[in-house]
This record gives C-alpha cells, structure tokens and sequence, in this order.
C-alpha cells in the first residue's frame, strides 16, 4: 500500500484560470513522490474554524521536483483561502488518498466534466496507447484544454454550444464517432451515470471517478460512501468509501441510479 | 495487553517521573486520552499515522448485532469551529468486528473500548454478550446517538430508560460498562444519576448535540438526514459545564470529551472532573491529533510541576 503522509507544503506558483476556477503547484516532500493519476490530497485551511481538510484531485505530477498540481474551483470559504494563497505560502496537505485509475488500456477516452476536468490531465500525460479527451463545460471558458492537447485528440462539448458539440461528453463522442475498449471519466453524477449507461450499452469498459463530502479521508469515518453493488469488505454492507475504496470505481462496482 | 504497572515517562526538559495513569472502573489507561467513537474506526487507519501504544485507550465505533448501511449522504457537513455529521452507525456487526477489529487493536499495548449500539434493549445485551468472552477492557454504551430513529437517543433522554437499559446491560455484561449520555437534555444530571443507579461502572459525555444547516443557495439541508449531531471545538464550552456538573452530580469515573483540539483542551476537561478524555473531530483537523495530546498533557505537567495527573482530575470547584 502506498503511504498516506500529512506534510507541510510550500507553494511555488499560483494562478487563475476562469472567474472561479484556480490553480496551485505544491512542492511536497514525500506526496508526490507516492501520487498516482487520479488520487487527491486533502488540503487543510489556516483559518482554525475550518476544521475538515478539502479534498482536492491532483491535477499534475512533478515527481522529479517533487511538485504536484491543483486545479479547483471556489466554492465555498476554504476554497476561497486557498484562492488567496501565493507562492511562498506553506500549506499542510494530506496524501496521496484513493486509489487512482488504472493507467492500462489499448484505446480509451478521457472524459472529463467541469471540476472533474483537473484529475483527466495527469491520466492523459501518464496513459500508454490510443488516448482521445472528451472535456465537458458549462460554456466558451474551456479552461485546462490546451493543456491537454499534446498528449490527445481533444473533443469539447458546451452546455450553451459555444464552443464544440452542444450538449453532454455523450453527445461529443456520439458526434465525433470516437470508439475505445475504455472509458475513464470523473464528473458530477448525472455524467456518470449517463457515461455508465452508454458504455453498458456499447460493450466498453468504464471506470468512473466519485466525489462525495468527506470528513477524515482515509477512510475511518464513513461520512463519504457511494452505493456499491455488493457488499463492501469494510462494514459489510453495500456502501463503498469514496476516498479508500475509490474515488475511482469500476462501472460495475457502484450504483448510480 | 498491557500489565498494569504505572506507566512512568520522562521528558528531555525535565527528568521528574510523570504518572499520567489514570484509572476507569479498575481498568489502568497509561493515559487519559482515548479516542472518540465514531472518529477513528477501530483505528487501522490511523494506525498508518499514529502508533495506537502511545493511547490510553481505543474506543471503537459502535457495533451492533447485525451490519447497519447507515443514512443516505451527505452525512456531513462543516459549521464555524465544527462540523454536523449524521452517519447513521453504518457498521459490520459483531460477527466481522470480532473476528476482523479485536484482533487487530490486541497487536496495540492500548485498552480496546468497544462501543455498543441497537435499536433495542435485546439488540444491545446480544452484543454486549457476544464480548463478554472477548479481551476486551471496557465497554461504552451508545445511548446518545442523535442520528437513529430508534434507540441511540432514544434511550437516552428520559431518565427511567436510561437506569432500565443500564441495568439490563449491566446483568449481562461481563466487562465494565461506560455509559455514553446525551447533552441534548434539560438536565444532564438527571440521566448521570439513572445510569448510576443503573449499575453503571463510568460515564462518558458528552455525545454530539443536535444541529441543521440549511444550503441557502441550494435551499436546502446540507445533511440527507436533516439533523446532525454538533461536534468540534464549537461544542467545547458546554462540555466542559456538562462534565463539570457530572462530576459533582455522581460518584462514577467520567470520561469527558467535546471539542478537544490540544493538551490543554484535555486538562480543562480533567480539571472539570473528568478522570480520562476523548479526541473526536480533532482527528480530522490532524490525524496525529491524539498521540500530539498525550504528549501535550506530558508538557503541562512539566510546565507546571505536576507529577501525577490524578492530583488534577476535578480540581476546580
């Protein structure tokens, strides 16, 4: 098992992407060294009645400078320390948490929705074969997708058809005729489950990527489970932790209805 | 497990001995922070970032006769300085937990706490029975969980129940018994006395008070459940009078717990009279919270020139 370490962070380069969506590089000592695509840190805030870290997706790893990357969106008071944060600044953060997806697949598409875009672009850079990116956004603010195009074809599908196909990633892939064996996608659950049902249907392999409110993040106090098919090894029951068994899942494992 | 020799430490800034043993229903904590239900599993995730031998005691999450899936999410949420939660007690039951957690938490020189939930008077003595042949130290009664329909609170917000359901435990538990009594009371006294004229061995308090927190941008609860259970330093103040009146209301060992960021959290508990204390949310906020407390408690008593932490337990009158 990868060690899970809390450290004290420096950040190197902050940045803002879109009205509410911002960027930081954190130099850690271990985290990145340990970081897999698709895990998260929990990042904590200053300001003492904050009490519960924030789960961040790691965006990018530098494990040679020993640098990772988050991409969020403000949402709330901690996210919106975080914003104000500059370089310099020391910031304690928990990781790597979760599991990360599985980087072997001949033929897959990336799929990313909104905030669940960030997570898409270290799988991209470390993904062996045939990669296309289909990125999901609200409207023309296609943050992070340049950023991607080195590594894949990159399709984009607008809610207001501002830029790319109108509509959903469904429909982009529809409309670009894009096939894999594997889809990895992180989004809301609405995404998800429509991605679980195209995929069910097509015969393609999906592993999706779950968010849910957490408390500890590591898996002790069951604040963050997801629905799961069978019964989970932890309590029994048919509830899988978000941030130990996943936060990324095979389509089959969960229940999204 | 461990003997029962005083656990004596010294520090590098001082080489007076420090007793920082403390005892709960004849059984010896070789320090008075545990941890607090329902924050720490049965500790074999934060195993990975604290050793579990530096604690005085492992209190489990609860554990019923069956497995529990517990509430529909979010079961949390945060408030200024705390945090809802509404859980609900998903658990394994006491089949998985005895085979799978008691093993685990005996590789540890801590004493295993087992906390106990049900629905029902049978549901609790079925589980307390199950441990009575377990190594197990102590158990604590979950009377006081705000998040079940049935049982939890239930219980314990009326008197006479509370005295019915401890007395009932008491018969057929073969450990000490812990009872976990509920702060959403008019008097919290009135229940400390129905579980001491219960039969109970101690008493632990206080368990979470019942909050909400509405999404005005989603109108909307934040919680799935509506209702959670308040904890984190918010909280700590009405503990601490909670603990306060406890101690002067009964004879009983109390465990105090509500808030506790730091030794010094833990030392205003004991001074109120608590003889041990519980680390919860602070778990979240570092999950090296409970070994950095036992430590901290350590340098108060060097700072001060106390050499045994009993000399504390409810100094303040």
């Amino acid at each position: 098992m990868d060690k899970k370490i809390k450290e004290q962070g420096i950040i190197t380069a902050t940045e803002q992407i879109t009205s509410d969506i911002y960027g930081m590089w954190v130099k850690t000592a271990q985290i990145a060294q340990n970081a897999k695509p698709g895990q998260f840190a929990a990042i904590y805030c200053k300001e003492g009645s904050r009490l519960l870290p924030r789960p961040i997706s790691i965006c990018e790893i530098d494990k040679e400078a020993g640098i990772l990357r988050f991409v969020y969106r403000v949402v709330g008071k901690g996210t919106d320390e975080f914003s104000k944060l500059t370089a310099g600044d020391k910031i304690e953060l928990m990781g790597p948490l979760g599991n990360g997806f599985p980087l072997e697949s001949e033929n897959v598409i990336l799929m990313g929705g909104g905030i669940g875009i960030p997570p898409m672009l270290e799988v991209a850079k470390q993904m062996k074969g045939k990669v296309s990116v289909v990125l999901g956004y609200r409207d023309a603010e296609n943050f992070l997708k340049s950023e991607f195009e080195p590594y894949a074809d990159v399709y984009v599908a607008t809610e207001d058809g501002s830029v790319g196909t109108k509509g959903n990633v469904i429909d982009a892939i529809k409309a670009n005729s894009l096939n894999a064996d594997t889809i990895m996608a992180c989004g809301p659950v609405p995404m998800l489950r429509g991605i679980k049902q195209y995929a069910t249907e097509n015969g393609i392999d999906a592993w999706l990527s779950m968010e849910e409110r957490m408390a500890c993040g590591i898996g002790a106090c069951l604040a963050c489970v997801c629905k799961s098919k069978e019964k989970d090894s932890h309590t029994n029951v048919q509830n899988k932790r978000v941030c130990k068994d996943g936060p990324v899942f095979h389509m089959s494992e969960i229940d999204l209805d | 497990m461990s003997d029962n020799t005083k656990n004596l430490s010294t520090t590098a800034t001082d080489e007076t001995r420090l007793n920082t043993a403390v005892n709960i229903a004849g059984v010896e904590l070789k320090n008075p922070v545990v941890t607090a239900s329902g924050t720490f599993g049965s500790g074999s995730e934060y195993s990975e970032f604290v050793d579990l031998s530096l604690l005085g005691g492992v209190v489990t999450k609860g554990v019923a006769n069956v497995p529990w899936a517990g509430n529909p999410t979010p079961r949390i949420a945060e408030t200024y300085g705390g945090m809802l939660n509404a859980v609900g007690l998903q658990n394994p039951g006491i089949d998985l937990f005895v085979k799978r957690d008691i093993p685990f938490l005996q590789k540890y020189d801590t004493k295993i706490i087992v906390n106990v939930c049900g629905h029902t008077t049978e549901e609790y003595c079925e589980v307390v029975e199950r441990l009575g042949d377990e190594k197990v130290d102590l158990l604590e009664i979950n009377i006081s969980c705000p998040n079940v329909k049935e049982g939890g609170i239930a219980f314990g917000q009326n008197p006479k129940a509370v005295e019915d359901i401890t007395k009932a435990v008491k018969s057929v538990a073969k450990q000490p018994i812990i009872m976990k009594l509920s702060p959403n009371v008019t008097d919290i006294t009135e229940t400390a006395k129905a579980a001491e004229a219960g039969g109970a061995d101690a008493l632990s308090l206080i368990n979470t008070l019942t909050g909400m927190k509405i999404d005005i941008e989603k109108r909307a609860f934040a919680l799935a459940n509506k209702t959670g259970g308040l904890s984190g330093p918010a909280i700590k103040p009405v503990a601490v009078r909670m603990v306060y009146q406890v101690a002067n209301a009964v004879k009983l060992p109390l465990i105090g717990m509500g808030g506790i960021m730091t030794g010094e959290d833990a030392i205003e508990f004991m001074m109120a009279g608590a003889t041990a204390i519980a680390v919860g949310t602070a778990n979240f906020a570092d999950p090296m919270a409970t070994a950095r407390i036992a430590k901290e408690i350590e340098k108060f008593m060097v700072r001060h020139g106390i050499t045994d932490i009993n000399e504390i337990i409810g100094c303040v009158k």
